[in-house]
């Protein structure tokens, strides 16, 4: 027994002794917390905070964590998730000023309320099961009511227009959900810091929840379940919050002979009211980015020529770090600077401060000053889109999808002048609720105000119509169209159906949502890469960044007016039917039943004899009386 | 009763009510249209308070935010508007222009939208669908005459922009007054406090609509291209070819501002819309004064809480005086005067013999809510809208203009700005209660008449009016025909003529079908009155027309028609030849004609109610009274000549034109009238889509005519 235990003594302190080497050298958890600062074109900054855990595959490491949160561990085995996202959005992201081209605003820019998608690795008749488990699953673990997507109305299967995962994928939205500090909370618990060090402890929440758009997002992406080949990097963890806010704009701010207002000074501090006391001690990467976009670095190398001052470009000065345009307080530690193959004249730059140094008696604060007032325009999505409904009243009505060409496009067009054959590739897909009975065929394809015909521009489509109370209306669409395109504008009818008084949802009298589309440009990849030393400690949000995705935009989301009965009435619309019926019936019965002639032949017969009629009843009554 | 009926077959009690009904039809009309003429009377007594109905609208729980320095900002806006229109001759191109810059810098999306002013034409086919194709009506209109409105969207910044709120600055670009650059100002003032307030949940859309065409036409252009947009680019490429020769206006803005474009922007569907207006007014009051107009095409009003918010603000949070429009004629008139004293007495005695009995009012406000309820009668009934709000009612958007007029004149700056400030915290307290609702207007009323802007009449109340007017129609009409027939039947029981009682059966027959030579008469006056109603369509094509010879030109070709149709399907007259005593033809022809009023006015009171009402009033006594002339004569002289005259004076009151000029010679004074009045009311009816004017021709004139062709039956 003694020699026993000590062989199993043995045996634990070799692996405590081994275990570490092992990890060290197959892969070991991993989180790194990161922040995007970024000035936008309408004197709004946007924060993009970045958390990434990862988790190595069970196979080699083991089913125990130390990083990564035990909750998203069980669901992703649970569930065989492949891959999962997961967002809360408030606001809208204005794609026109903020972007819609760089990584950011493609992955991040989410409809409005709650949008959720996830891929399975089960067999495709369990798929619909697990996602029906794994919405009350995510409802429960995010104060949400996901769990109202586990109703097959509320769900769709798209098949290749949103991700190139064909049946084992499944999407629902949410567009009403409210978000909250209740979603916040639970999402800032996965974090192994949560809020309480690092960058998340600077989350003030009446800030972030004052801003003009807030998304909070979970992205799940799994190799655990072998179907996928090349390297098994276990389960990532991908949590990022995007927040648009508005730095605090001096009153009596100096206006220019240019007529034009300088662009207000924000800092951590000021936007978010704290200051980063130091990084979360189990992060790898801890760091603050501040990124310059194509536009405003092109305005800035603009401004710098008018002044003359040549290769006068940066200039550090006791600590801070100062340029024509604008000045920093803090000298960056690293500068990187985009690698741009199509606009070789324009590249990004990030501006990079690691939090490794400060902590929490020495935080780290950054202010960005202007000098000058810039304007300049965010990089555009190809087209940008638009949707809204057509008609007035409660029977029928049209769903519009209108694209208008912007710069980019414009660009693209000019810079492949190949003429006819350039086609501009557009991927759209979109969910009805079945209420809304879309009419499929009516479908029409306007390119530059001329109408044209379906099968010319639409080259693949799949539609899944839908059917009363099962199932929602699908559209995939790709549609080509010829490069010079300026406009374009998509319309389909529908009828406005009718629910069942128990299926109003409460505030029936506001309107049913349509939740939004997805239009995506393929051609168009919204990937940025960085000039870098070592490609070996690379930091999580900068690799994310050079992943080619297409560039995705999401529409608006459509409120469609339904008739909806007077639910105070319903006791007055009883007595009112009853009482038609009653008379109807009544009356038809009276009618049928009536045999006038014989009515009158016996009123004749009585007519004769009244007054033996009448003895008889009261000898019938006598007789009554006897027998009592 | 039940003695002399035991003998016969005892009918069900149903059957005995109606009979009853029927042989005393005389006193029942009478009793039933003095009750009803005496309910319309009574309902500014039966009006009710008003009260919020939604919750969710809380007007004036949170303290406004408008302060003085965007009141400065507003009067810096109106004296720039003020100035440009001094300098510039174009004007047209520059205040758009200027109004679209000062939205801009205040953060919000702007774009213009520009429109060809709509001609008012009178389309029958499409009389009341209000889809058209614009490519048509564009052809012919010249670059030079579009308008620019210039429209502005605030985000709202955490919203998810499924609704909008809507606000409209009508304004004439050509020539601006400073009563209209004030409203822009005030407008101003509010959009930039909203582009900055963090309790936005819907969107704003400010549209400065450009009225040099009409101040309906531009915000229903917009609303328009809003709702049904038309993508097959006709319209458009007119436009842009038009905005390449005109000028460079749009695109010629200062680099370093945002770009101002022409692509159409939208927000979602439309909660709420508010028409503001300043108005400078002549005579001085006490109070700065609101004004709120309501009425809608076709009789269709806002829900009553959207005035309920506006009037619940303007009274007890900015102390302004709300009125409501109100036939002024009315306030003088002695009768109403005496009957108002005495329901004020009826009151008081009834107060002291049960002080549980409230339902008396004072007499001044007895006719104050008559001539208010009487002007809400009439716009409701006319159909036509009474601002621009009538536009949005067109797309079930609740709307209404808001006219705001100061206590003193606007040229005193400082009571100037005093009254920007308080006007713009009550329109911004009305968005902020708009902005607060969940779902849309549905809690309150749709079908009211105000009798002040604190009280109303609901559809329950005002039925009962007409439901006792209309009541003896049915009756009067059973009555004659049953009377008719057996006036009919007792004349060939009389007749000596052996062979007539041989024949008796197919007499019968023919006795029982004889309604329907009257039916074909009152068919042929219908269709007669179709026809006259699809005349002006005609004559509007017609070269040079002055009103006057249009009027003459419809009267004179509605004779022509009536004759010829006679000529073609035979004269009501005809079966007069044939010499019959105690002819009851006419009696016939009376039931035919009553019962098809009811049913015309039956189905107006759906449409539209308070034509129906109005048209009831007028026409049940003249329906009810008819009677030929000749007949009259052979009573007493006394009978004889009040029913000539009340005959005479109901028929010369039913008939459309003279209807209308006693109203207006009522209201304005007889200098006013015109010949041509009546062309132009009708030629504004049917430019509104008004069922009024369905009404008038297919139902009211048909019915008149009858009348007079009974009136001068020759029995």
């Amino acid at each position: 027994m003694a020699f026993l235990r000590s062989i199993l003594f043995f045996v634990l302190l070799l692996h405590g002794f081994f275990s570490p080497i092992f990890a060290g050298s197959v892969g070991e958890e991993e989180f790194s917390e990161e922040l995007l600062l970024k000035p936008l074109p309408d004197r709004k900054v946007l924060a993009n905070f970045h958390f990434e855990t990862r988790a190595p595959p069970t196979d080699i490491h083991g089913r125990h964590h130390r990083l990564f949160p035990k909750a998203i561990y069980q669901l992703v085995q649970k569930f065989r998730v492949r891959e999962m996202e997961l967002s809360f959005t408030q606001g809208r992201w204005n794609y026109e000023q903020w972007g819609g081209f760089d990584p950011v605003s493609s992955s991040n820019a989410k409809p409005p309320g709650v949008e959720l998608w996830a891929a399975f690795d089960v067999p495709p008749d369990q798929v619909d099961a697990t996602w029906k488990n794994l919405t009350h699953t995510l409802s429960g673990l995010f104060c949400a009511s996901i769990n109202f997507l586990e109703s097959s109305t509320a769900y769709s299967a798209p098949d290749w227009a949103f991700r190139p995962f064909s049946g084992s994928l499944r999407y629902g939205a949410l567009p009403r959900e409210a978000v909250c500090t209740e979603n916040l909370t639970p999402w800032l618990k996965l974090l192994p810091c949560r809020d309480k060090a690092g960058l998340a402890a600077i989350m003030d929440r009446p800030s972030i929840y004052r801003g003009f758009y807030h998304s909070q997002r979970l992205r799940l992406i799994s190799t655990e379940f072998g179907s996928h080949e090349g390297v098994d990097s276990g389960i990532v963890l991908e949590q990022t919050l995007t927040v648009v806010l508005q730095p605090v704009a001096q009153r009596n701010s100096m206006t220019y002979s240019s007529g034009s207002v300088l662009q207000p000074t924000w800092s951590i501090s000021s936007i978010f009211g704290r200051k980063v006391g130091g990084s979360c001690v189990l992060a790898k990467h801890s760091t603050v980015f501040l990124e310059l976009d194509r536009g405003l670095v092109a305005e800035l190398k603009k401004l710098q020529r008018e002044d003359g001052k040549f290769e006068v470009y940066d200039a550090v000065s006791e600590g801070s770090w100062s340029n024509p345009g604008f000045e920093l307080s803090v000298t960056p530690d690293r500068v990187i600077k985009e690698v741009n193959s199509l606009h070789s004249e324009s590249s990004s730059i990030l501006f990079e401060f690691s939090l490794e140094k400060y902590s929490y008696s020495e935080p780290f604060d950054v202010w960005f000053r202007w000098k000058l007032p810039v304007v300049w325009s965010c990089l555009q999505a190809p087209f940008h889109v638009s949707r809204f409904l057509m008609g007035s009243g409660n029977e029928r009505g049209s769903i519009a999808i209108s694209l208008k060409s912007t710069e980019l496009s414009e660009g693209f067009h000019v810079s492949d002048a190949i003429g006819d054959g350039c086609r501009l590739r557009v991927d759209v897909f979109q969910i009805v609720p079945w209420y809304v009975k879309v009419y499929f065929h009516t479908l029409q394809v306007f390119v530059d105000g001329q109408p044209q015909i379906v099968t010319d521009v639409v080259e693949k489509i799949r539609v899944s119509p839908s059917e009363d109370k099962v199932s929602p209306g699908v559209l995939e669409m790709v549609l080509k169209f010829p490069c010079s395109v300026r406009s374009a504008a998509l319309t389909t009818e529908f009828d406005k159906g009718f629910l069942h008084i128990d299926e109003y949802p409460p505030d029936a009298n506001q309107g049913f949502d349509i939740p939004s589309a997805v239009i995506s440009f393929p051609d168009f990849q919204a990937s940025v890469h960085f000039l870098e030393e070592n490609s070996s400690n690379n930091s999580p949000i900068l690799s994310k960044f050079q992943e080619s995705n297409p560039v995705l935009s999401y529409t608006e989301v459509l409120l469609v007016p339904l008739t909806t009965p007077d639910f105070s009435m319903p006791y007055n619309v009883i007595t009112i039917t009853c009482t038609v019926f009653a008379l109807y019936f009544g009356s038809l019965l009276n009618v049928l039943r009536r045999r006038v002639g014989e009515e009158e032949r016996f009123l004749k017969s009585k007519e004769i004899a009244p007054c033996r009629c009448h003895k008889d009843w009261s000898a019938i009554q006598i007789v009554r009386q006897a027998k009592r | 009763m039940a003695e002399s009926n035991s003998s016969k077959v005892k009918p069900r009690p149903i059957v005995r009510i109606g009979i009853f009904l029927v042989s005393h039809s005389l006193l029942f009309s009478v009793l039933c249209c003095t009750a009803g003429l005496l309910a319309l009377l009574l309902l500014p007594v039966l009006a009710k308070n008003t009260y919020i109905s939604e919750n969710a609208l809380m007007p004036g729980s949170a303290n406004p935010m408008l302060s003085t320095h965007d009141i400065t900002e507003a009067n810096r806006l109106v004296k720039d508007i003020i100035a440009s229109n001094l300098s510039l001759a174009e004007a047209g191109i520059e205040i758009p222009r200027l109004v679209a810059r000062y939205m801009s810098d205040s953060g919000a999306e702007v774009y213009y939208h520009k429109f060809h002013p709509q001609l008012n034409q009178f389309h029958p086919l499409r009389f009341f669908s209000s889809s058209f194709n614009p490519g048509i009506i564009q052809d012919n209109s010249s670059c030079a005459s579009h308008g620019i409105n210039s429209v502005g969207i605030i985000r709202a910044p955490r919203g998810d922009g499924k609704e909008a709120i809507i606000l409209v600055t009508p304004y004439n670009s050509a020539r601006i007054e400073l009563n209209e650059a004030l409203s822009l100002g005030l407008v101003y003032s509010l959009f930039s406090l909203l582009t900055r307030v963090n309790w936005l949940a819907k969107d704003i859309i400010w549209l400065a609509a450009d009225s040099q065409y009409g101040e309906h036409a531009s915000v229903a252009a917009w609303l328009r291209d809003y709702h049904t947009p038309v993508f097959s680019g006709l319209g458009k490429l007119d436009a842009d070819t038009c905005l390449e020769s005109n000028a460079i206006y749009a695109l010629k803005e200062n680099p370093n501002t945002r770009r101002i474009s022409d692509v159409f922007r939208r927000a979602g569907t439309m909660a709420a819309a508010l028409v503001i207006k300043v108005v400078n007014r002549r005579e001085e009051t006490d109070k700065d004064t609101l004004s709120i107009y309501a009425e809608a095409s076709n009789g269709q009003m806002p829900n009553l809480d959207l005035i309920n918010i506006v009037n619940y603000l303007a009274v007890h949070r900015q102390g302004l005086r709300v009125k409501v429009e109100k036939l002024y004629s009315l306030l003088d008139s002695v009768w109403l005067k005496i009957f108002g004293e005495i329901l004020e007495l009826l009151g008081t005695v009834a107060r002291k013999l049960n002080p549980q009995w409230k339902f008396g009012i004072p007499a001044a406000d007895y006719i104050e809510g008559t001539a208010t309820l009487a002007s809400s009668m009439y716009y409701q009934a006319l159909g036509v809208p009474t601002g621009p709000h009538g536009a949005f009612r067109d797309y079930q958007v609740d709307a209404i203009t808001l006219e705001i007029s100061p206590k003193v004149s606007l040229n005193n700056e400082v009571r100037r700005s005093e009254f920007l400030l308080r006007s713009g915290r009550l329109i911004e307290g009305v968005i902020r209660s708009v902005n607060n609702l969940l779902e849309k207007f549905h809690q309150s009323f749709f079908l009211y008449f105000l009798t002040a802007p604190g009280k109303f009449v609901s559809v329950g109340v005002y039925m009962i009016a007409f439901a006792l007017l209309v009541a003896p129609l049915p009756i009067v009409a059973a009555a004659l025909y049953s009377d008719a027939n057996k006036w009919g039947s007792s004349s060939t029981r009389d007749s000596p003529d052996p062979c007539l009682t041989s024949t008796d059966e197919p007499a019968n027959t023919r006795k029982s079908w004889k309604w329907l030579h009257a039916a074909k008469v009152v068919f042929i006056v219908h269709l007669w009155g179709a026809i006259v109603s699809l005349l002006p369509y005609l004559i509007c094509q017609l070269p040079e027309s002055t009103p006057t010879t249009s009027m003459l030109t419809w009267v004179l070709l509605s004779i022509f028609c009536l004759r010829i149709l006679y000529w073609i399907l035979g004269s009501p007259y005809l079966n007069i030849s044939v010499p019959q005593p105690q002819n009851r033809e006419w009696a016939i022809l009376k039931s035919v004609m009553i019962a098809a009023a009811l049913i015309g006015l039956g189905l107006m009171s759906i449409i539209n109610f308070a034509t129906a009402q109005i048209g009831a009033m007028l026409m049940v006594p003249m329906c009810l009274m008819a009677h030929p002339l000749k007949l009259i004569t052979r009573g007493g002289r006394l009978r004889a000549f009040t029913l000539t005259a009340c005959n005479l004076l109901l028929g010369f009151i039913g008939f459309p034109p003279a209807a209308l000029l006693l109203l207006k010679s009522t209201m304005e004074g007889f200098s006013s009238i015109n010949g041509s009045d009546f062309w132009s009311w009708v030629e504004s009816l049917w430019a509104w889509n008004s069922a009024t004017y369905l009404y008038l021709g297919l139902v009211h004139l048909p019915c008149w005519v009858l009348c007079m062709h009974i009136l001068l039956h020759p029995v």
